[in-house]
């Protein structure tokens, strides 16, 4: 690497005395402060400010409604139109998992089953919400459109287990998503 | 013997009151200030939970007082904590140092004058705990002994960064002493007095230091030597303040305990209450120092526009209370000079440490020194003929000249060695 | 194989230089290397350090050439006309003309003078071609096919594939999920016709009941009617196979494997010392695989022997030493520390004569274990030791007759031609009450030696070391839970004299201990030394220095690919035909 010498900035002498950048500070701070007390901070009105600052009063005020489109909550399980539960047990979403969040037990689906055409899906899908950074990974890795983040952000319990999400929570929360890429269906 | 008993009484009730009632809970007050305003001036909130939850029992609203309970809770919190001495400190001198922040600091309080003197039935009573003629060398060799506080918890939790804390607060407090003591002088001077009851009773009757604008109990332009004293009296105010808040440990000179670098400064390896009380101590010093500021530059507990000998004078029957308005003004000086340490905290970038030093040493030192001259030049002007006048300006311009000019080389030859 | 010819042999030709030696100059990507008269072209490219992507070659099976992934373009010098010079470069080799035509590396051989390019607007544009042709028909499986991850075919398509498909009718449908043997399942979607196991078990395994029905795009692989794959190799067809057609009912859906960490270690269910990695996570062992090693196993190995480790973490698995109650009329075991078990073993131990203890150890014991089995046979002062012999059929391939892994060991470290002849006389010590206390190290005697509940219940004293629950041990007074063979490090000397090493590729399981810390503890407790080995390498020092054919060896010096010792004269069957087959030019590898 090059090095690079930088040039400090020549300061005039009322630079140099400082006096002018402090007042300047104080009103700037000061400006804020106003602004605050006025209900009148910048993106006050757009991030749905409780009147003072740009700040939402958690439990009264919710998120809900504000919430948009790409907003990354609790990952989750999702089933297809027929109910068949997407997810294979690939492992892809354990392997990218930065906190090591997912721990899958793999198995065969059994032959009397009637999707056993797919023969694999997972026997347990652990999720540990206190590991788990929201970073989306699992969603972008999986190749069969099966995990999703959800809007769920009120992930919360009394026990580290209550904090494990299992694979009937996961489908709890994802739900069916319908208008996937269907691979496993009759054609192919 | 019943007199001295009735002495003691009064000494007792005003440490009582003075200290515990009015100063002591100026600190939580201050940190809750602290909070709210750099939340404010930071687009947040802050604090305003805490209250009494009424949704409990069964109400429509929760009562909270603005958050105003926050730092009851905060301490609540701290009490409750473990409070834990690690291994490898040395416990005496751990357990020693936060007493020994808190203590300097509260027991300045007793000099500092908070209300023209009240008096009941005839016997009047200054509001001022002990009413010194040394006023504030006492409160600077007192506060200064705060340094060993911070310096025996750095260097008995046997801990690097504590330790780096307590070293960097040795050298900046005993760096900011000397243009704090020196600044001062000229006020000194200028009064003739070390007593800060007569101080701001001069100030109450002929204005101001920094707002000479009534004399005698009524509004009036100053008399030129007055005015003229104005400037090194402003001179004064600026480096005493400046040095007041890197005695206090606060923004922009809070390097002992500068987060950035040194973790959590001297306090890192306490917690619970003993941190507390380190918490304590430097907001205590910051009222004691706003405190000493007004009572020295801006009238103490003075109204101003003549009107302080018309408070004086208010009484129901035999009892004058005045002294409690004039105390009322006081807390209100007191609380808006927290506000602006405050804003001074959430505005100004942390120096960086040679920058602090030579501030200290190269400009406040020199600048306190010159000032001193200038305020003696002004304050005998009017016994001096004219020629020793202007032979005095010129030396002290020379003065100022090589004094300027030393720094400036001084600098230089930095600049050679360090290449 | 340098391309800058010595001063001193300036004078010749490169060409005449490597006919001394029996060799051809070959250029292969620009860079003249020499190789023997014969070599396949795709193995004179691995030897060059120069990768040619191919599924159906392997180097110990021969090649049929059918999947052309290893297409190259390859050059020769013209022919001069008659009584013409070919005219040469500065380094003295012939003018190379490129042919427009690709060959493939696997089947063809190399010449003198001959070029060889492996990179290339042709050769790209041939692989790109077979790729998409290879994925024509092969199904989106990816996520639920065990072999993603060691997949070939993956591998190659993103390396030399399209990336996108430009094929729009509908994919060809083939048996799945078909039950071929009681090993192995066939997906016949997935597979890419490379035919490597159907030459493996004809040429290899010597049971060829694999073949492919059909024709061209529905060409299928079948097993023949009436017969299973299920030979005790058919596990290796799922190795070889580049895609995931075949693969193993043991590891299916068990665990992906790019999750699994590898240790190199040997196998220790017969004499011959199989070579293999085994794939772990977490402490649990998910599958295992043969390691390539030409003196001892090739690139194979015995079903057998591959899925014998499962016992491992079973419910049979002793994780904590146990003391037998004996105030209670049911023989039941509490748990008890390591230290109050060893020193109870050792007091009890020492309560008997030595003349009437006796010590039974076991050929699956390591080098070291067994060196420590000496030094406590010498500390008791005791003449009864033996191990168990445990022999059956051998195969004609890699399986031996004795199925214990370190007998020759056994051999030079007891300094005896048959470490086995004393367990009758200790049999017969038991049953006539000369012999009382018994140590067994690792040995079931009554499943295996024929001891008898009867014989055992007469003696004051037993202790046992084992690593699954067993009869033995149930009449035992001490248990002492010891490590399998995957949990522990040491070294072993195969039948035909070759000392190998294996490698812990888990920790014991609970608090099992090594078997040479329980001797070590056993034998300190015994003496009432200060204890000076803290390693299995000091165990190994001590060994070396104190039998010959170990002199000057650490551990560390065996390598991954071991040491032949000592000459036997045993020879693997699978290797003597192996060699043949190369011998006959059939192989190359």
């Amino acid at each position: 690497m090059a090095i690079v010498k930088l040039q400090r900035p020549k300061l005039n002498f009322g630079e140099k005395i400082y006096f002018g950048a402090l007042i300047k500070g104080f009103f700037l701070t000061m400006s804020h402060a106003i602004k605050t007390l006025r209900g009148k901070s910048v993106g006050a009105e757009s991030l749905a400010s409780s009147g003072l600052g740009i700040t939402m009063q958690f439990p009264e005020q919710r998120w809900d409604e504000h919430m948009p489109e790409y907003y990354r909550g609790a990952p989750a399980l999702v089933t297809d139109e027929q109910g068949r539960e997407r997810c294979v047990s690939c492992q892809l979403c354990e392997f990218i998992c930065p906190p090591k969040a997912i721990k899958i037990t793999p198995s065969e689906i059994p032959s009397d089953d009637p999707w056993a055409k797919v023969e694999k899906r997972p026997l347990e899908f652990d999720i540990d919400m206190i590991r788990c950074i929201y970073c989306g990974m699992c969603e972008e890795v999986c190749p069969e459109q099966a995990i999703y983040l959800r809007k769920d952000y009120l992930i919360t319990g009394l026990k580290r287990a209550d904090m494990v999400h299992d694979k009937k929570k996961l489908y709890e929360i994802g739900g069916t998503r319908v208008g996937l890429v269907n691979k496993w269906n009759e054609l192919k | 013997m019943p007199e001295i008993i009735f002495q003691i009484a009064i000494i007792v009730t005003k440490i009582v009151i003075l200290t515990f009632m009015v100063v002591l809970p100026l600190v939580p007050l201050s940190v809750y200030f602290e909070r709210r305003f750099s939340a404010i001036i930071q687009d947040r909130v802050g604090p305003n939970r805490v209250g009494i939850p009424l949704t409990l029992l069964g109400f429509k609203k929760d009562f909270h007082f603005f958050g105003l309970i926050q730092p009851i809770a905060d301490g609540l919190k701290l009490f409750l904590k473990e409070d834990f001495t690690p291994n490898h400190v040395r416990k005496a001198f751990y357990w020693m140092a936060p007493a020994l922040t808190v203590v300097p600091a509260l027991i300045t309080v007793c000099v500092v004058p908070f209300g023209s003197p009240i008096s009941i039935f005839g016997h009047s009573e200054k509001l001022v705990i002990a009413d010194l003629d040394i006023g504030p060398l006492f409160i600077f060799s007192v506060a200064s002994l705060s340094v060993y506080g911070i310096t025996l918890a750095g260097w008995s939790s046997n801990s690097k960064f504590p330790f780096i804390g307590g070293v960097r607060s040795t050298a900046q407090m005993i760096s900011y002493e000397i243009a704090l003591g020196l600044s001062i002088i000229p006020v000194l001077m200028y009064y003739g007095d070390l007593n800060l009851s007569t101080i701001v009773q001069q100030q109450a009757d002929h204005g101001w230091l920094l707002l000479p604008l009534w004399k005698n109990g009524h509004l009036g332009l100053p008399d030129l030597n007055t005015a003229l004293f104005w400037f090194p009296a402003a001179i004064a105010f600026l480096i005493f303040t400046i040095s007041i808040f890197a005695e206090t440990n606060r923004m922009p000179f809070d390097l002992p305990e500068c987060e950035t670098e040194l973790v959590g400064g001297y306090h890192t390896e306490y917690s619970s209450m003993k941190f507390a009380m380190f918490f304590m101590g430097e907001y205590a010093a910051m009222v004691i120092g706003s405190a000493l500021i007004i009572t020295l530059f801006l009238g103490g507990w003075s109204i101003g526009f003549g009107l302080d000998a018309w408070v004086s004078d208010l009484h129901i029957g035999d009892i004058y209370f005045g002294g409690l308005i004039h105390m009322g003004c006081f807390l209100t000086k007191l609380l808006a000079f927290i506000l602006f340490f405050i804003l001074v905290r959430w505005t100004v970038p942390r120096f960086r440490y040679d920058q602090l030093m030579k501030l200290g040493w190269v400009v406040f030192f020199e600048a306190a020194l010159i000032n001193v001259f200038l305020a003696a030049l002004i304050v005998a002007a009017p016994q001096l003929k004219s020629v020793i006048i202007t032979s005095g300006a010129v030396l002290l311009l020379i003065v100022t000249a090589a004094v300027i000019w030393v720094a400036k080389v001084s600098e230089d030859t930095t600049k050679v060695l360090r290449a | 194989m340098s391309d800058t010819p010595s001063a001193t042999a300036e004078m010749k030709s490169p060409k005449s230089q490597a006919a001394e030696k029996g060799l051809v100059n070959v250029q292969i990507d620009g860079v003249w290397h020499q190789f023997p008269k014969g070599t396949r072209m795709i193995e004179a490219c691995r030897q060059a350090e120069v990768i040619v992507p191919h599924y159906c070659y392997h180097p110990k099976l021969t090649s049929p050439g059918n999947c052309r992934m290893c297409l190259v373009q390859i050059g020769m010098p013209p022919r001069p006309a008659p009584g013409q010079e070919a005219p040469l470069d500065e380094n003295g080799y012939e003018a190379i003309v490129w042919t427009p035509r690709p060959v493939i590396a696997c089947a063809n051989t190399v010449s003198e003078n001959m070029g060889i390019r492996t990179r290339g607007d042709l050769v790209e544009k041939c692989r790109e071609g077979v790729m998409e042709f290879l994925l024509i028909n092969h199904p989106l499986d990816c996520p639920i096919c065990d072999q993603a991850g060691e997949c070939r075919l993956q591998e190659q398509s993103v390396q030399h594939g399209r990336g996108i498909s430009r094929f729009v009718d509908m994919k060809v449908k083939k048996p799945k999920n078909v039950d071929i043997g009681p090993r192995i399942r066939l997906d016949d979607e997935r597979c890419i016709m490379c035919s490597r196991c159907i030459r493996f078990m004809d040429e290899v395994a010597g049971d060829p009941v694999l073949g492919f029905t059909q024709r061209g795009t529905h060409t299928t692989l079948t097993v023949h009617p009436d017969r299973l794959l299920d030979s005790n190799y058919s596990l290796n067809t799922a190795d070889i196979c580049p895609v995931g057609a075949l693969t193993s009912n043991d590891f299916r859906f068990q665990m992906r494997v790019w999750f699994l960490k590898e240790t190199p270690t040997i196998d220790v269910n017969c004499g011959t010392g199989t070579n293999i990695t085994v794939w772990t996570r977490e402490n649990k062992i998910h599958r295992i695989t043969p390691r390539l090693n030409d003196e001892v196993n090739s690139a194979w190995m015995p079903d057998s022997h591959r899925l014998n480790f499962h016992f491992i973490d079973s419910e049979a698995r002793l994780t904590e030493p146990l003391t037998r109650i004996t105030d209670t009329p049911s023989a039941t075991f509490q748990p008890i520390t390591w230290n109050s078990a060893i020193s109870h073993a050792a007091a009890q131990t020492k309560a008997i004569p030595a003349a009437q203890t006796a010590i039974i150890a076991s050929g699956r014991m390591t080098n070291e274990e067994l060196f420590l089995t000496r030094t406590l046979a010498a500390e008791i002062g005791t003449h009864h030791l033996s191990l168990v012999p445990r022999f059956a059929d051998a195969d004609a391939l890699l399986v031996a007759a004795d199925r214990n892994p370190n007998t020759t060991g056994a051999k030079m470290i007891f300094g005896t031609d048959d470490p086995y002849e004393k367990l009758d006389s200790i049999r017969d010590g038991v049953r006539n009450g000369s012999i009382r206390s018994l140590i067994i190290l690792g040995e079931d005697v009554i499943t295996d030696a024929n001891f008898t509940d009867t014989d055992l219940g007469k003696l004051d004293f037993l202790l046992q070391t084992s690593v699954l629950a067993n009869p033995t041990a149930n009449q035992a007074q001490i248990v002492l839970p010891s490590a399998a063979f995957a949990e522990k490090r040491g070294s072993m000397v195969n039948l035909s004299g070759r000392l190998q090493r294996l490698n812990r590729a888990v920790e014991p399981q609970g608090q099992s201990h090594d078997d040479w810390e329980i001797l070590r503890d056993f034998i300190l407790a015994l003496s009432g030394d200060k204890n000076e080995v803290y390693h299995i390498e000091d165990v190994f020092k001590a060994l070396a220095e104190n039998v010959t054919a170990f002199n000057g060896l650490t551990l560390s010096k065996i390598g991954h690919q071991g040491i032949e010792i000592v000459d036997t004269g045993y020879q693997i069957p699978l290797l003597t035909n192996e060699r043949a087959r190369q011998a006959a030019g059939l192989i190359n590898g």
